[in-house]
């Protein structure tokens, strides 16, 4: 640990703060429909849009009509990507002859790009054609990361409206997304990304002969263009195997900065653009230092354990902080950083090898995915998942005082609980059930890779990464029989991709559906002024409670599986 | 429901040209005006023949100049900037605990006989672990002085003037505060090279 990592860390929070009310006032007006300067050059796009698919701005669904919308993209989203994975092989841009990706492996890739998950079974360079990097995968990073905002913009609706059942129209919410928010970011990103050395190019492959005398072969790609959206989406899926390592992605310290705040850059806004959507920024505020005290806490303990050896490095006689698996200009600090930001947000994108961290490094990305990614979590999904949660915590508020809960001066009612349950609970439930399916049949436990304690956190982490939309792994799992192109992979790959892909797309629609109901039952109820009993959701106590809440919900049903792996690995020097 | 799927479909092909054909060729388009090398993996050129890439790590350890160059850190994918994966060994993994022990030997073998004092507990970190991108282009200062010991004394250069090279091809940590300094290997190389054919 040194004085630069932990100013790091503080520059990066006072960036990301001063951010968040400019960028959430911003995301305010463009779904507020008001004037904004990109409107001038952007709007005829946008409506000659709603013309070709045949809606118009004004034309407002409930929330059935809105979650139809939603499925409905997102199931020809998954077609469309599977359709061209499957036919790579006769797409252009194809330098390396590769061929079409096997049916299982098509299948988990679709799900994870359109569930905005980006786990991936394969290496990036290995596998995948430029033309499925570009058209296929890249799209669904714009596509998925867009349905996630809009989600979260009817979600606030609800909140926000007085009366009537609607609660947005979806076209209307995902086209101005992507013109407005993710495309300008994205345009301006990308070139920073290239002027520091990202690539971004069609030549090559090139080989030549190196200074020793050896030969290397540099593959080049549209990478840049990806990269930025890959952040800036908290989608995570890398262009090249190893991620955001690989300094053609990331190529100094300064884009690994700008791609971190990329990454927790609309996730944090939003919360802002929920204070000003309900009329309280004080609200948004609330949330926003919830996430924040949890993102800290978890940024402080990865930081100091990196800074420690690991029992194999005590093995080898070295001394000094964990290197394995970290490249040398992020260091531990800006590594450390990566590590907490990729998994509060559901990105998944690394710079360092997960499953190289310390014991207890490798404890806090874990947890922080356990948390059910609401800790700003992915874009637009963080927050309707925190707002599941701020509900669930003015409940048990409600029943401590013997009072009738309400939010933003809305009664929280029978049904309202019902349905927060069925979000909190869900996913961590799915995660514990697929995972004891992973570990106890043969055909799971054939993907592990490391041995002991480590290669039950590799199963726990593939599975609470699927479920919850991260994409960031143990690597090793199924990593040593990667499938590619030429590998139509054995049963045992088959069954993992099964399984994950399932839990991606369950841990995705579960939540985002329930969410859009709580809206449904919440936009038409009447606002009661507040009175002197209420219980305000803007004050620090709140925040405590709502806290509290997460870990005891999402943490507390983690415990035991985190004690089997990380933790008892953390506390021995037993190697395995 | 039958206007939900239209709208579906032709969404997601308005995406496809636009976001995924449009997008990234108008980015190349710019980029390679722009910034040409960067774009094209910032390639280095000795004699107008391209040996390597400023941010791509290569491998120095074989062949009869070996003792000649400085080192760069272990790689499992022998320095493959076309087919990268990382280590994937968790922390109490015994075959780690060998695989470090040999990086940590291999230094003491390469390095000792120019400076006898060194001890394993003196090898930085970085020197014998594998880095995450397998083509990592840095060592650290740290590494990069230990072998400075080795180069000056095999190549009959002055020490004072390797330890001024790889000054002059550290890049520090950007802003005073993100990241952590480091020595780019390749350059500090060719740097060395041009030294002595001067």
């Amino acid at each position: 640990m040194n004085v630069a990592g932990w100013a790091q860390i503080v520059l990066f929070l006072v960036i990301l703060t001063a951010l968040t009310p400019l960028f959430g006032a911003y995301m305010a007006r463009v779904y507020g429909g008001e004037p904004i300067v990109l409107d001038r050059v952007l709007g005829p796009v946008e409506r000659g849009f709603y013309r070709l698919l045949g809606t118009r701005a004004e034309a407002e669904q409930d929330w059935r009509g809105y979650a139809r919308a939603v499925l409905f993209f997102s199931a020809a989203s998954l077609a469309a990507l599977y359709l061209i994975l499957r036919t790579q092989s006769i797409h252009p841009l194809n330098p390396l002859n590769l061929s079409s990706g096997p049916w299982d492996l098509s299948f988990n890739t679709a799900a994870s790009f359109v569930t905005n998950t980006n786990w991936q079974y394969y290496g990036g360079e290995t596998t995948m054609t430029n033309f499925t990097q570009m058209a296929g995968l890249a799209v669904q990073n714009f596509a998925s990361a867009g349905v996630g905002i809009a989600v979260l913009i009817a979600v606030v609706r609800g909140f926000a409206r007085r009366d009537g059942s609607a609660i947005g129209n979806f076209w209307y919410d995902l086209t101005r997304t992507i013109l407005y928010v993710l495309l300008p970011v994205c345009i301006i990103g990308s070139l920073f990304l290239v002027s520091q050395g990202v690539v971004q190019s069609f030549s090559g492959p090139d080989t030549f002969k190196t200074v020793a005398g050896g030969t290397q072969t540099l593959f080049l790609g549209p990478v840049a263009s990806q990269e930025i959206i890959k952040e800036l989406g908290t989608n995570g899926g890398g262009f090249y195997n190893v991620n955001a390592s690989m300094p053609f992605e990331n190529s100094t310290t300064f884009t690994n900065f700008v791609l971190m705040l990329s990454i927790l850059a609309i996730p944090a806004g939003l919360t802002a653009t929920f204070g000003r959507m309900v009329g309280s920024r004080r609200q948004g505020w609330a949330i926003y230092v919830a996430m924040t005290v949890l993102f800290v806490a978890g940024v402080a303990v990865i930081y100091a354990a990196e800074s420690h050896s690991t029992a194999a490095m005590h093995a080898a006689g070295l001394v000094g902080g964990n290197m394995e698996g970290k490249e040398q200009r992020f260091g531990i600090g800006s590594s450390s950083l990566f590590a907490a930001v990729t998994t509060v947000a559901s990105c998944g994108a690394v710079n360092a090898a997960m499953e190289s961290l310390t014991a207890l490094g490798g404890a806090i990305p874990l947890a922080n995915i356990s948390l059910g990614e609401v800790v700003f979590g992915g874009v637009g999904s963080g927050l309707y998942g925190m707002l599941l949660f701020v509900l669930l915590a003015v409940f048990l508020a409600g029943l401590m005082v013997g009072r009738t809960p309400e939010y933003l001066g809305k009664k929280i009612e029978a049904r309202e609980i019902k349905l927060v349950v069925l979000g909190t609970i869900g996913v961590p439930l799915l995660v514990l059930v697929v995972t004891a399916v992973a570990v106890a049949t043969s055909y799971g436990k054939a993907s592990i890779f490391n041995a002991g304690p480590q290669g039950f956190t590799e199963s726990l982490y593939a599975y609470t990464s699927q479920a919850n939309n991260n994409g960031s792994a143990f690597a090793g799992y199924t990593g040593f029989l990667q499938p590619n192109g030429n590998n139509a992979g054995s049963l045992t790959v088959t069954f993992s991709q099964l399984l994950g892909g399932v839990s991606m797309l369950l841990g995705r629609f579960l939540p985002m559906l329930v969410a859009l109901a709580v809206a449904g039952a919440l936009v038409g109820k009447r606002v009661t002024p507040a009175g002197l009993g209420t219980m305000r959701t803007d004050t620090p106590v709140f925040v405590v409670l709502l806290v509290g809440t997460i870990l005891l919900v999402a943490l507390l049903t983690f415990v035991p599986a985190l004690l089997l792996g990380p933790i008892v690995q953390s506390m021995t020097n037993q190697l395995f | 429901m039958r206007k939900d799927i239209r709208s579906a479909v032709v969404a997601i092909v308005v995406m496809t040209i636009v976001l995924g054909l449009l997008y990234p060729l108008a980015i190349t388009g710019i980029g390679q005006v722009a910034f040409p090398n960067a774009a094209d993996g910032s390639p280095v050129k000795v004699d107008g023949k391209v040996v390597g890439s400023k941010l791509i790590g290569q491998d120095f350890s074989t062949g009869p100049n070996a003792k000649r160059y400085f080192q760069s850190r272990p790689s499992v994918t022998g320095y493959a900037p076309n087919a990268t994966f990382f280590n994937n060994r968790g922390p109490n993994q015994a075959t780690l605990a060998v695989q470090q022990r040999r990086f940590v030997l291999d230094y003491l073998q390469r390095e000792q006989p120019y400076d006898p004092d060194l001890k394993a507990s003196d090898v930085p970190s970085d020197a014998a672990t594998t880095s995450a991108s397998g083509v990592d282009p840095q060592i650290s200062l740290a590494n990069a002085r230990i072998q400075a010991a080795r180069v000056a004394k095999v190549r009959g250069l002055p020490i004072d003037r390797v330890r001024a090279l790889i000054d002059e091809n550290t890049d520090g940590r950007f802003a005073g505060v993100l990241g952590d300094p480091g020595v780019n290997v390749l350059e500090l190389n060719l740097a060395l090279d041009a030294e002595t054919r001067r």
